[in-house]
C-alpha cells in the first residue's frame, strides 16, 4: 500500500534521512521507533508532502506521489496526524472536525463520519462547542485523531499520538488506533513509546541517525535484545 | 449632533471596508499589506476609467450606473490583488517578517508611481458626484445616495463576516491564520485559499475608492497611502485579525474623525485620529474586540 525506497531529505546541510526504505501493507499497523533526531518524523513529512524529499521514491497505492503538495496528497486518502496534536485551538471541536472532512463535498457523508466519531468518542461529542485549545492533552488527541478519521484514510500517518500522556490516556489512544485499524485503514504509527506501540503494531522498524536498522515483527522486535535494551528500558 | 454622526459613519463606512482587507491579509498570513490603501486607489481609478467610458452619467441613472461599476470595480481590484500576492508575497513565504514588511513598503511605492507614470500626476475630478436632492432623516441632511451606498457597505461586510464564519471557505481561511502547515494535511490548497482572500480583501477596498471617489469628488495617485493608515488605525481599534472588531474599528474611527473636526477643527482630523491609534496600541494593542484565549498546552 506505501512503498518508501532510498528516501533522502536534506535540512539546510542536515542530511536527515539516509535512503530509508519501508513498506505498509494493506491494513497493517506498522511501528517505526527510534529517539529523538532518528527521523522518524521527516519521515512521516516527507511522505505527507510537508517536506519535499531530495532522494527516493514514495509509492502510495502503487501511484509514485514523491514532492506531490500536501493537500494532494491528502486527498489520494494518505492522512497525516502530525506531531504535537495541532488542533486548531481557537476552533471549535466540531468546526476541528469539520475540517477534517474538508474535502468531502457531500455534506451527509460529513455528518455521518463525524456523528461516527462523536459515537466512539463521548467526550468530543459533550465538548463540541468549546474551543480545541481548552481540552486536555489526551482529549486534544483524540480530537486529532477523530479529525484524521472525518478525512477518510486508508492509510494514517500518526505521529507521537502518546507524547506528554499519562499512561492510563496512552493506552486508550492505543486501543482507538486498533480499532481504526480493525475496520481496516492501514496505520503507520511513530513512537517512542516502544513498548506501547509494539503492543498493537503487526511490524515495526527501528530507525537510526535516517537509516533503519531493524525490521520484524511486533513479535520479533518485542523480544529483540538491542531493541529491549534500547528503547524497552533493559530487563 | 445627528449630522455628525451620519457623516462619521458614512466615512467610516469605508474605512471599515478598507480596513477588512486589511485585517483579513494579517489574519491569514501575519502581514501588514501596506499596498492594501494603493489597492483603494487603484479601485477608484478603475472606476474613473469605466465611469468616463459611459461617458457621463445622466442624474436619474446614477444609481443603478454606480452599482455597476462597483462590481465592476470589485473584480478588477480583487484580482489587481491575487496579482500583488502572487508577485511580491508569495516568493517570501517562509520569509523573515520584516523582509515582507519591507516588500509590502515597496510594492505601495511601486503602486502609487506607477500609477503616476500611466496617468500623469494631476488629481481628476470623478465624473460622478453624490449630490442630488437630500432628505431629513433624524434631523440630519444626507443623498439617498450616501444612505444607498452605506447600505451596500454594510451588506458588504454582513456578506463577509457570513462567509467568514459559516463557510466552509472561511473556515478553511480561519484554519490557515492559525497553523498553515496543519491546514495543508486537512487537503486545504492553502496557496488558493490565501490568493481568494486577497481577492476578497481588495475587492473591499476597490469598493471603498469608489465610493470615496463619488463622495469627495476628486482622485489622485497618492489617495491610498493616508486611508491605508486610517484602515490600519481602524484594524488596530477594532482588533486586527478580528473581522467585527475590525468593522466596528472602521465606524469608530469616522465617528472619532467627525466629532473630532467639530470639536477641534478639520485641520487636526488627522493628528486625532493617528493619537487614538497610538493610544490603542499602547493601553488595548489586542483592540475593542480582541480577545486573548485561553489554552492549555
Amino acid at each position: 500500500m506505501l512503498e518508501i525506497s532510498g528516501l533522502d531529505v536534506h535540512y539546510d546541510g542536515v542530511h536527515a534521512l539516509r535512503g530509508l526504505s519501508l513498506t505498509v501493507g494493506q491494513g497493517e499497523i506498522v511501528a517505526l521507533l527510534g529517539n529523538n533526531g532518528a527521523g522518524k518524523t521527516t519521515t512521516m513529512s516527507a511522505t505527507s508532502g510537508l517536506v519535499r524529499p531530495s532522494g527516493g521514491k514514495v509509492l502510495f497505492e502503487g501511484e509514485d506521489i514523491t514532492g506531490l503538495a500536501a493537500h494532494k496528497i491528502t486527498s489520494r486518502g494518505l492522512v497525516h496526524c502530525p506531531e504535537g496534536r495541532r488542533i486548531f485551538s481557537t476552533l471549535s471541536v466540531h468546526d476541528n472536525l469539520l475540517l477534517g472532512g474538508y474535502l468531502v463535498r457531500d455534506q451527509a457523508e460529513i455528518k455521518r463520519r463525524i456523528d461516527h466519531v462523536y459515537g466512539l468518542l463521548p467526550r468530543l461529542a459533550e465538548r463540541r462547542a468549546q474551543q480545541g485549545g481548552t481540552l486536555s492533552g489526551g482529549e486534544q488527541q483524540m480530537l486529532a485523531i477523530g479529525r484524521a478519521m472525518v478525512t477518510g484514510p486508508r492509510l494514517l500517518l500518526l505521529d507521537e499520538p502518546s507524547m506528554g500522556l499519562a499512561p492510563l490516556v496512552v493506552a486508550q489512544v492505543m486501543e482507538l488506533i486498533a480499532d481504526i485499524n480493525a475496520s481496516g485503514t492501514a496505520v503507520l504509527l511513530v513512537e517512542q513509546n516502544a513498548s506501547a506501540a509494539l503492543k498493537i503494531a503487526h511490524r515495526g522498524y527501528v530507525l537510526e541517525n535516517g537509516v533503519g536498522t531493524l525490521s520484524g515483527t511486533g513479535e520479533e522486535l518485542r523480544s529483540d535484545p538491542r531493541v529491549v535494551e534500547a528503547y524497552l528500558g533493559g530487563s | 449632533m445627528t449630522q455628525l454622526v451620519w457623516n462619521g459613519l458614512f466615512v467610516g463606512s469605508f474605512y471599515a471596508l478598507v480596513a477588512l482587507g486589511y485585517s483579513m491579509v494579517y489574519g491569514i498570513i501575519k502581514l501588514l499589506n501596506f499596498a492594501h490603501g494603493d489597492l483603494y486607489m487603484l479601485g477608484a481609478f478603475s472606476g474613473f476609467a469605466v465611469l468616463s467610458a459611459l461617458g457621463g452619467v445622466s442624474a436619474a441613472m446614477t444609481l443603478p450606473v454606480l452599482m455597476a461599476v462597483l462590481l465592476l470595480t470589485m473584480v478588477s481590484t480583487g484580482l489587481a490583488g491575487v496579482v500583488l500576492e502572487r508577485v511580491a508575497y508569495r516568493p517570501l513565504r517562509g520569509a523573515p517578517r520584516l523582509s515582507l514588511l519591507i516588500t509590502a513598503v515597496g510594492a505601495s511605492f511601486a503602486i502609487e508611481y506607477g500609477m503616476r507614470a500611466a496617468t500623469g500626476p494631476d488629481p481628476r475630478v470623478y465624473p460622478v458626484r453624490l449630490s442630488g436632492t437630500s432628505i431629513e432623516v433624524f434631523g440630519a441632511r444626507l443623498t439617498l445616495q450616501q444612505l444607498a451606498l452605506i447600505g451596500v457597505a454594510l451588506v458588504l461586510m454582513v456578506g463577509l463576516n457570513l462567509l467568514v464564519t459559516r463557510t466552509r471557505e472561511g473556515r478553511a481561511m480561519r484554519a490557515i491564520a492559525l497553523d498553515p502547515r496543519t491546514s495543508a494535511l486537512m487537503g486545504i490548497d492553502v496557496n488558493a485559499v490565501i490568493s481568494r482572500t486577497f481577492f476578497l480583501g481588495s475587492a473591499l477596498a476597490g469598493a471603498a475608492g469608489v465610493m470615496a471617489g463619488a463622495y469627495y469628488g476628486k482622485i489622485d495617485f497618492l489617495m491610498g497611502f493616508l486611508i491605508g493608515l486610517k484602515a490600519f488605525t481602524a484594524a488596530v481599534i477594532g482588533g486586527i485579525g478580528n473581522i467585527p472588531g475590525t468593522m466596528l474599528g472602521g465606524l469608530v474611527l469616522g465617528l472619532l474623525e467627525s466629532f473630532g473636526t467639530y470639536w477641534l477643527g478639520g485641520e487636526w482630523r488627522d493628528v486625532f485620529a493617528f493619537g487614538v491609534l497610538i493610544l490603542f496600541l499602547t493601553v488595548r494593542p489586542t483592540g475593542l474586540l480582541g480577545e486573548r484565549v485561553t489554552e492549555r498546552v
